[in-house]
């Protein structure tokens, strides 16, 4: 099987920051903080670079949807090898209400533009942990999903994929054009180096607006508040089994 | 251009205040100003400048800035590198091994990080020296990583770049930008260290002229065991004016070419995972194209390669330092003691203060330096770049000790990073040249400068230029009555930002007390200046500060003026360091003054002596008993 194959890589708060909860509650802190590419974006990314490696597809397109600075996580996918970019652009309060649905409509409506054979998402978002954009996409498109993939073959027209389930593994065999999602242990991403780096400035990165696509943003959500989790109490000792009986029983647990 | 100069400051103190500051004055003056054509090239002399009592605004303010498309590319550099160096680099374990493993060094090859200044055209990054800057401050975060990379491309590939000719850099510049062949530096020899001038390594001409044999033995070479292309200085016979005379020659030397051997890795304090070794050369045969430059002009040619890499070492050091900050706060906001977070108490507090304002000058006087090294045109900036090193590698050393002394007992064991970081950092006022050397060259550059001056402006008045008299008598009065001093950082034209106005008056008055006391040293010592270390050392010091006072005053200006996230910090940091080093100047200048009481100089050099006589302490026992 030959073709594009559309992967789309969010940027997100590095993984390593500290997050703190804005003083009037309405988000986090987004100010001034580090932002990097989502960890199962480039989980998905590498992926698509290794298929295209071996020859089994032919152009890899980066997609990310937001503001300005999504640009710079395009950047890094085009340096691990990404042929080119598409970026949605999504800013102010658009971008504070976009959603798991409003991307994968647009993701959908993309990949119809782009003629693509497959789309590989990472499984969810470090930020808000939906796990959603993947299987959406898959449902607008009508297309076969297989997520929580730890393992991708191509076979002929068909992609078998094992899945990470609750239960173990899953091995399942999907028509294409298909929707997968990378799991953690679908591949370990490469560093972009410098070089590639420097090579990938001379990539071209399109700007699209969702209007042009069709799409309508209007989110169905509403952020009521923004809490951080409660501080974790001090634990107490008991000396037997009769004193945690009944200290249960005093504060209410049984 | 400077007669039109020496107008313009006549004018200043002819005119009265209110006269000049007037619509006319400032007309006049600004006449005077714009006859001053560029007819050569920008003569980069701020810190020479400052051993006149003048600051040359225009060369560091405003703070060198990089265009956006730099800085979008810069942070998408950073993010690689700074993961690579989370993930994969294990700094304990480099140390204890004192290896750097094979995979780490292939993953830094593939990264590019042995070829950041090689132009593209051979395979490199052609980045800035601002951006190689900016590179260093995570690659510092390994000691050994940076001393290999370091010796590797900052000394031991650079004269290929600075004086390497087309076929030379065709040759080997592609395989050293991707890392298949490792460069090393080859100068120093077991009698030669500071004094790189008296090496004894010879290269003699073989009969056929096609050939040079090279030998000798190098000492303390980084990269020594595992470097293919090395520099290599020797001593070859030139003729000059009909005259046989000896001088050094730079070589590029592979060690295919035989002969080359080098011995065991030394057994270090720190950086113990960089090779650092003996090679020794046997009749090494180097075809005479792998001569770099000219033959005898190797001494320029060694002092250029050490000259351009220093600077690194303040970014390097902030970078160290930033990471110590947040290891150590981590610790003292934690850990408590007497009820209380150590984060409370004012001498833990102290030596958090120390460590940001030394990251801060560091970082300023870094990319100041960068800044100006990145203009185009010949940047001279060695003696910049001089400063840069010495106040980093002292601060450094500084900072990693008080840090360690935080964490108490923890710190002085293995299980905690910080007596790594004091090992590692102890190398850096030794190596580029020791600190003192670098003193007595910054000290001694600047003076001949000012000399030459002086000495022309001397010869003016022999000629009976009236203006330039009444210019220095002009002065001398000004200084002499403790006047304000007005060297154009504040006021209607002003650099600095108004609200560091309080720390731009110190530097200027700093810097007018220090053009009077070097002239006064040179008057009272002439040419003996060069022995009278003591007095060098000071001097040396105030105009470290100087720069260094310059380059936060210059940063700070800019992130106010641009409106920089926390400039408000800057400014904090900014005066603090300019109140501190203030005095420290004036203390350390009042000291030179002739006579004065402050100083021990002369006591020092008796102490040293008796005990260098007596090649042991001096003194009789407390205990001993004369009945």
């Amino acid at each position: 099987m030959s073709g594009r194959v559309l992967v789309g890589v969010k940027r997100v708060i590095d993984y390593a920051v500290k997050i703190r909860v804005k003083p009037d509650h309405t988000g986090v802190v987004t100010d001034g903080v580090k932002h990097s590419m989502n960890p199962f974006c480039e989980i998905a990314v590498e992926e698509a670079v290794k298929l295209k490696e071996k020859k089994l597809i032919k152009e890899v397109v980066a997609v990310s949807c937001g503001p300005q600075q999504s640009q710079e996580t395009i950047r890094t996918a085009l340096a691990m090898g990404a042929d080119r970019g598409i970026h949605v652009e999504v800013s102010g309060k658009d971008y504070d209400s976009l959603g798991p649905l409003q991307v994968s409509k647009i993701l959908a409506a993309l990949a119809k533009k782009e003629e693509a054979q497959l789309i590989i998402l990472g499984k969810q978002a470090i930020d808000d942990d939906c796990n959603q954009t993947g299987q959406m996409t898959a449902a607008l498109l009508d297309w076969p999903q297989g997520t929580f993939a730890s393992e991708v073959s191509l076979e002929a027209e068909k992609i078998k994929v094992v899945r990470e389930i609750d239960g173990g593994l899953e091995t399942i065999k999907i028509n294409t054009p298909a929707v997968l999602t990378a799991d953690l242990r679908l591949n370990t991403p490469r560093y972009a180096t410098l070089p590639n780096i420097m090579k990938a400035k001379k990539k071209k990165i399109a700007n699209v607006k969702p209007a042009d696509l069709g799409v309508d943003l209007t989110s169905r959500l509403e952020v009521l508040r923004v809490d951080e989790p409660p501080q974790r109490e001090a634990g107490v000792k008991v000396e037997t089994v009769e004193d945690l009986v009944a200290k249960l029983k005093d504060t209410g647990k049984i | 251009m400077r007669k039109v100069f020496v107008l313009t400051r006549v004018t200043r103190l002819l005119v009265p205040e209110r006269v000049f500051h007037s619509a006319v004055g400032r007309e006049a003056f600004h006449l005077q100003q714009r006859r001053c054509f560029r007819t050569h090239s920008r003569n980069l002399a701020y810190a020479k400048d400052l051993f006149l009592g003048q600051i040359n605004k225009a060369e560091v303010f405003p703070y060198p800035e990089i265009g956006n498309e730099e800085l979008e590319e810069l942070k998408q550099f950073v993010a690689p590198v700074e993961k690579f160096f989370s993930e994969e680099v294990d700094s304990a374990t480099i140390d204890h091994e004192a290896k750097i493993p094979a995979e780490t060094l292939r993953g830094l090859k593939d990264l590019g990080l042995f070829g950041i200044m090689i132009p593209e055209e051979y395979g490199g990054l052609g980045l800035s020296n601002t951006m190689y800057a900016r590179l260093n401050e995570i690659i510092a975060l390994d000691g050994s990583i940076a001393v290999t990379l370091a010796a590797h491309q900052a000394i031991g590939l650079k004269g290929i770049l600075l004086a390497g000719n087309e076929a030379q850099k065709k040759k080997y510049l592609p395989k050293l930008a991707s890392g298949e062949h490792i460069a090393a530096f080859c100068l120093t020899e077991s009698g030669s260290g500071s004094d790189a001038a008296s090496i004894q390594t010879r290269a003699t001409l073989s009969e056929d002229g096609k050939h040079y044999l090279i030998n000798g033995s190098k000492i303390w070479i980084s990269n020594g065991g595992m470097a293919d292309i090395m520099t290599v200085f020797a001593r070859t016979e030139v003729e000059v004016d009909g005259v046989k005379k000896d001088k050094i020659s730079a070589f590029v030397v592979e060690r295919a070419f035989g002969g080359v051997t080098s011995g065991k890795p030394e057994d270090k304090l720190g950086i113990r995972g960089s090779y650092t070794c003996e090679v020794s050369f046997d009749n090494v045969p180097v075809p005479v194209e792998n001569v770099i430059g000219e033959i005898g002009g190797g001494f320029k040619i060694a002092m250029n390669i050490l000259n351009s890499g220093r600077f690194s070492m303040g970014s390097s050091c902030a970078g160290m330092i930033k990471k110590l900050i947040e290891l150590t706060s981590e610790y003292a906001a934690t850990r408590k003691q007497f009820n209380r977070s150590l984060s409370e108490f004012g001498l833990i507090q102290e030596k958090f203060a120390l460590m940001a304002i030394n990251a801060f000058v560091m970082e300023s006087m870094a990319y100041l330096t960068a800044g100006m090294m990145d203009r185009p045109g010949v940047p001279e900036c060695s003696l910049e770049a001089a400063m840069v090193k010495v106040f980093s590698s002292e601060g450094g050393w500084v900072c990693c000790s008080e840090a360690l002394q935080v964490l108490g007992g923890l710190g002085y064991t293995k299980n905690y990073p910080f007596e790594r970081y004091l090992r590692d950092c102890r190398i850096l006022p030794i190596f580029e040249g020791t600190n003192e050397i670098l003193r007595m060259y910054i000290a001694l550059t600047g003076m001949q400068h000012a000399g030459n001056v002086l000495t022309r402006k001397v010869k003016e008045l022999k000629k009976g230029n009236i203006f330039l008299a009444i210019g220095m008598v002009g002065k001398s009065i000004r200084t002499s009555l403790g006047g304000s001093v007005d060297l154009g950082l504040t006021g209607n034209d002003w650099v600095v930002h108004p609200s560091l106005e309080e720390s731009a008056k110190k530097l200027e008055e700093n810097v007018s007390f220090f053009g009077s006391t070097v002239e006064m040293l040179l008057h009272r010592y002439g040419k003996t200046i060069v022995d009278e270390q003591l007095a060098l050392k000071k001097v040396a010091d105030v105009v470290i500060n100087l720069y260094a006072m310059t380059a936060v005053l210059s940063r700070a200006s800019r992130s106010i003026c641009i409106g920089l996230r926390n400039h408000d910090q800057e400014v904090l940091l900014t005066n603090t360091f300019c109140n501190d080093t203030f005095f420290k100047n004036n203390f350390l200048m009042v000291q030179l003054q002739k006579h004065s009481p402050e100083n021990n100089d002369a006591n020092i050099k008796k102490i040293a002596t008796a005990v260098l006589a007596n090649r042991a302490y001096t003194c009789s026992h407390p205990l001993e008993r004369t009945f």
